[in-house]
């Protein structure tokens, strides 16, 4: 075997989650990611986590992303200077997901943004791991003028079907909130934020919890029947086989939220007043439409088709790049996710990669693979 | 299977007369995670010590599996085509890879036995 594929122990240099004792005491396989040593999977491994999720529900622990408040009179407006989602406009206890741009409308990082309720305007910002000490910098150095301060919390995600009805037994009202939707609660005696969001795909929730509250919280949780604990890897699985796009590898500095697939997330009024960093190309990709897309990708093979495979036309041009591929435990068969140029990146189209010298047939198909399940409550837009 | 010797990387080989069966390490299985598939290579490939002879898809990532000793495939495990988790569930015995006509046995030899193999793992 190769050396690399066995997990090396983490060097020193990791940081612990709050819940690190907690995750090898239910026998974790940690592994290094975003420089914080991670649990990958537990005991059960990658397939029955996915599975469970999708059965019952499962809990994730996500405190590696980065969580901070943006706060003063105007931060909304600001923000929007950034990022092309309608932020002015976020109601308090609403949730929205944007981008951070570049000049040329590249993706510097996706997030969530949630509008805090109270007087005095608060933006909470949850962004990835990897991408935080540049976030930040960014706030920082952009949004001189307001205050930001780094939560230091931890953040659990509870996904599945059955999320709801555990966690509203613990937090009576919590079932009750839209997709998108927040509330802090009290939890040990101190505020709980609960975000009705996540990214598998599934109904659930994200938990941002005191990291001293952390493990009473998880424990609580996880001494329910229909709740089991879940890695990255199930999470990767999860989001993969719901067609969300992963930062570092479906997006990136060279992908602009268009292309993307993302275009429902620019605000009707930032399509015509701009006002973001790369507006002027986002406009003619919006306008003229984008001259590739990410599509969804169906190897016709046994053997899953992995991130960095190049896809081929009929005429054996190089037409695409695979930017995340694996195996759905759910569909039980190969799946993948990239870019393709325009003309090959309607549903059905024929392309072609290379897997170990061999040729392999690749359908173009729409996304997600596995339907999401968020919450709608009956007879209300929850969007 | 008895007398199985094993490399470094964590293949096995349990040689019977000039045919050695390979496999992965109860070990190696357990590092990899939820095995989804294997390619395996052509009956009446000749194979050098050490070099790529099947590779293994998880869930997470391909790894390639080296082969501790030269020699010709002779059979490969077609079960594995329908049911590649065999090597998660019996990496030993039904969840072996391939087998080989080895044409000096000796290299087995130079191999780890089991308590060498334990004594290697309590080292990583």
């Amino acid at each position: 075997m190769t050396e690399l594929d066995v997990a090396t122990p983490a060097p020193p240099a990791l940081a612990k989650l709050p819940l690190d004792a907690l995750h090898r005491r239910l026998g974790a396989r940690m592994a290094p990611f975003a420089g914080y040593d991670m649990p990958l999977h537990y005991e059960a491994g990658i397939v029955a986590e996915t599975l469970h999720t999708r059965r019952a529900a499962s809990l994730f622990d996500v405190s590696h992303m980065g969580q901070a408040i943006l706060a003063g009179a105007g931060a909304a407006r600001a923000l929007e200077t950034l990022a092309p989602a309608d932020l002015a406009t976020l109601a308090p206890e609403r949730t929205r997901y944007t981008q951070l741009l570049n000049e040329y409308g590249g993706i510097l990082d996706d997030l969530l943004i949630t509008r805090l309720p109270g007087v005095e305007e608060r933006l909470l910002l949850v962004v990835n791991a990897a991408r935080k000490r540049d976030d930040f910098a960014l706030f920082n150095a952009a949004l001189r003028r307001f205050d930001f301060n780094p939560l230091d919390r931890a953040l659990l995600a509870l996904q599945g079907p059955r999320a709801a009805a555990v966690l509203g037994a613990l937090l009576p009202g919590a079932e009750d909130l839209a997709f998108m939707g927040w509330r802090a609660f009290d939890f040990g005696g101190a505020p709980l934020f609960v975000s009705r969001s996540g990214y598998t795909g599934e109904d659930g929730f994200e938990l941002s919890v005191r990291a001293e509250h952390a493990e009473d919280l998880a424990r609580l949780l996880l001494a329910h029947d229909d709740i089991s604990p879940a890695g990255l890897g199930a999470r990767d699985a999860l989001r993969l086989e719901a067609g969300l796009p992963l930062y570092g590898h479906d997006l990136d500095e060279t992908t602009d939220p268009v292309e993307a697939g993302l275009g429902w997330s620019i605000g009707k009024r930032r399509r015509a007043e701009g006002g973001f960093p790369g507006f002027e190309r986002i406009r003619r990709a919006l306008e003229q439409g984008p001259s590739r897309m990410r599509v969804g990708l169906l190897p016709q093979s046994k053997a899953p088709l992995r991130e960095g495979a190049a896809l081929y036309a009929p005429d054996h041009e190089t037409v695409g790049l695979v930017t995340s591929g694996g195996f759905s435990p759910t569909l039980q068969r190969p799946i993948a996710m990239g870019y393709v140029a325009i003309t090959y990146a309607n549903v059905g189209a024929t392309l072609s990669a290379t897997l170990r010298d061999k040729r392999v047939d690749v359908s173009a198909a729409s996304l997600p693979f596995v339907a999401h399940r968020y919450f709608k409550p009956a007879g209300k837009d929850a969007r | 299977m008895s007398d199985l010797r094993y490399s470094k990387d964590h293949e096995y080989v349990a040689l019977d007369g000039d045919v050695a069966t390979l496999g992965i390490s109860d070990y190696a299985q357990s590092q990899l995670g939820d095995i989804v598939f294997i390619e395996l290579p052509d009956v009446g490939r000749k194979v050098a010590k050490g070099k790529e002879i099947a590779v293994i898809e998880s869930v997470k990532a391909a790894s390639e599996v080296y082969s501790p000793v030269s020699g010709e495939v002779v059979e490969v495990n077609s079960e594995l085509g329908e049911t590649p988790a065999l090597v998660n569930d019996d990496p030993l015995g039904r969840g072996w890879l391939v087998k080989l006509r080895v044409g000096d046995p000796g290299e087995c030899a130079s191999l780890m036995d089991d308590a060498a193999y334990s004594g290697f793992l309590k080292t990583l």
